[in-house]
């Protein structure tokens, strides 16, 4: 029954009903809002801020947040609002693009395993079963440690590590959803294959794939952060908010601003993406649970 | 071939006997060996990739194995002996396949130590951290999830708490934890691993993020448990509320969630690498990192074969644990769990 009637509204929920939500529900406006603004600090960051995230002003060294530095100066003397600003191109970048690379990778592999039973769907399985056997960033590790560590380096081995979770959502829901019973129902009308697949099947086995990207790009935001900590992603003096936490971690004791303002960064980046991308899930499915 | 039916006939011992009939009839003795066989493949499979992934790397083998370290005739000749360069190649991945499986990961030419060694003295205080962290994750889970499901103002108030928690990056989360206790209220040590003291915040950084990614799980488990007419009926007994929700609600709300700690085990071992460099903790996680950094791959391949190896034996652990939490799934259940 709940399915029935969430089908029902799903075809009066795109996008644009969702784009009205936004007036009615504060939470939704802000975080829309900070990620529009953590958008132009990603494509534009020359709008958000004049100084230089890379210069060393070493007269500068080390000052607290004030009017002329609103996020104060690290240990150089570089402005740490101009850094995190500067900071966004690299670590969104590298978690869209990673996740990017997974969905697509992923989703393709989770239809074709779950729709041919037998021998691709073994060969599927247990290659995915052999790459999830290695924790995410442990696996981007191993592959580092044969690329060597940089940016684009970092893009590959998170979306190769993040491949597994959406194959193998995908390919469960395809194998749930062609053997339930409303698709039995839809072979008792005498549908063909085709139609029972693209219309029956295809739409209900990816329907996760939103939110899993969604909550996907968080952990990737999060993940590629985590690796540039360890010294994995872009390099110094480039500003990845990561990056800036471990320089901000030898320095703590006298500075603590530092390791304040990239860290928020990212946590509130990826609280505005998941607030944004369950709204747009529960407006998917046609249920106001908030 | 229907004992389902004639069981729901049966008065309540009946049902029981009749139910363990059919677990022999369908042999879970025989699922849970073909769970573990699967997992021995898999993990073959990550054996032999890491084999293959030594030989189809770029550039030269023993130039790949010697990484940072300077490059003599002795070390060259050493690795081609310990490796079997010289031999065919079907043969070199035998004695890799034998050396692994005698717990033999060669030797460490930068860190001039047998790999082994190197892991088996590095495992306690990895092990000791991801244990509490894990302990740390499955407290804060339960707690949220039983107190906030289905009431309106506790659940937003878990909801949000668990939502910024999920959002947070453990290291960033251990950065802040250090500023407040270690450096500004000088409770527990900065670094280094001598007391359980030095335990405590590393634990938190690592398990609160996960502990709310399996509470948010589990809290959506048992609230869509409490919808159903099974609890209705329970409620209908007059048990309590409490009682429903940990005897009758948590075991079908424990599902989803189970797979999920399968999978944050894989976590926690990969977010113990970056939680042991922020508080400077001894550990494989260090290891690992001067590893990758320093193109150590012996050291590297080990500790992914290990970390595999783990992740293995957790997983066909958590798969023979749904067995049991949910008899729906022995009838068919090979291709309907995974």
């Amino acid at each position: 029954m709940s399915a029935l009637s969430s089908r029902a509204k799903r075809e009066t929920a795109p996008a644009s009903q969702f784009l009205r939500l936004l007036p009615a529900n504060p939470g939704l406006a802000l975080a829309a809002l900070f990620l529009a603004v953590i958008a132009i600090a990603t494509v534009a960051p020359a709008l958000l801020t004049t100084a230089d995230p890379i210069a060393a002003d070493p007269l500068q060294a080390q000052l607290p947040p004030s009017w002329e530095h609103w996020f104060g100066t690290d240990h150089l003397g570089r402005d740490v609002f101009a850094r995190v600003v500067h900071g966004a191109r690299y670590s969104i970048l590298i978690g869209v693009s990673a996740v990017a690379l997974a969905a697509t990778a992923g989703s393709l592999l989770g239809l074709v395993a779950g729709l041919s039973r037998g021998l691709v769907d073994e060969v599927v399985t247990r290659l995915l079963d052999v790459v999830s056997a290695f924790p995410d960033l442990l696996l981007a590790l191993v592959l580092i440690s044969f690329t060597g560590p940089g940016t684009t380096n970092l893009i590959f081995a998170l979306g190769v590590a993040f491949v597994p979770r959406f194959a193998r959502v995908v390919r469960a829901q395809t194998f749930v959803i062609a053997r339930s019973g409303y698709v039995e129902q839809a072979r008792t009308f005498g549908l063909s294959r085709t139609v029972l697949v693209l219309r029956h099947v295809l739409p209900h086995a990816v329907a996760q794939v939103p939110i899993l990207a969604t909550i996907g790009l968080g952990s990737a935001i999060i993940g590629a952060a985590g690796l540039s900590f360890l010294g994995m992603g872009p390099q110094p003096p480039a500003p990845e908010w990561g990056a800036m936490l471990a320089e901000a971690r030898n320095y703590l004791r006298v500075a603590w601003w530092i390791g304040v303002w990239p860290g928020l960064a990212i946590t509130l980046t990826v609280i505005a993406i998941s607030v944004l991308g369950r709204r747009w899930q529960a407006a998917f499915e046609g249920r106001r649970s908030e | 071939m229907d004992s389902r039916n004639t069981s729901v006939a049966t008065p309540v011992p009946a049902f029981a006997v009749s139910r363990l009939f059919r677990l022999r009839r369908n042999g879970l003795t025989a699922q849970i060996a073909g769970r573990i066989g699967s997992g021995l493949l898999v993990l073959w499979a990550a054996v032999t990739l890491s084999f293959v992934s030594v030989h189809l790397a770029p550039g030269d083998i023993v130039s790949l194995l010697i990484g940072e370290q300077l490059r003599t005739p002795e070390v060259e000749a050493a690795i081609r002996a310990e490796w079997g360069l010289d031999e065919p190649l079907p043969a070199q991945y035998l004695s890799y396949l034998t050396r692994v499986l005698h717990g033999d990961f060669g030797r460490s030419y930068i860190l001039q130590t047998e790999v082994s060694q190197l892991v088996l003295s590095q495992i306690l205080p990895t092990l000791k951290l991801t244990a509490a962290a894990l302990f740390v994750a499955i407290v804060f889970a339960l707690v949220s999830a039983v107190l906030s499901a289905g009431r309106r103002v506790p659940r937003s108030i878990a909801g949000a708490l668990e939502l910024t928690l999920v959002s947070t990056p453990s290291f960033w989360l251990g950065i802040l934890l250090l500023y407040l206790f270690s450096f500004t209220l000088k409770l527990f040590p900065v670094s280094g691993d001598r007391s359980f003291s030095a335990l405590v915040l590393p634990a938190l950084a690592l398990g609160l993020p996960l502990g709310a990614v399996i509470g948010q799980v589990l809290r959506q488990g048992l609230e869509r448990a409490l919808e159903e007419p099974f609890a209705l009926t329970v409620r209908s007994w007059g048990t309590s509320e409490f009682v429903l929700r940990l005897r009758h609600g948590l075991r079908h709300a424990a599902l989803p969630a189970v797979t999920l700690t399968g999978w944050l085990v894989g976590s926690l071992l990969s977010g113990a690498v970056i939680t042991e460099s922020v508080f400077g903790r001894p550990g494989l996680g260090r290891v690992t990192v001067e590893a990758v950094l320093g193109h150590d791959m012996p050291v590297v391949l080990a500790v992914a074969i290990l970390s595999a190896l783990v992740y293995v034996t957790l997983s066909t652990l958590v798969d023979v644990l749904y067995l049991w939490l949910d008899p729906r799934l022995r009838s068919d259940s090979r291709e309907a769990v995974r």
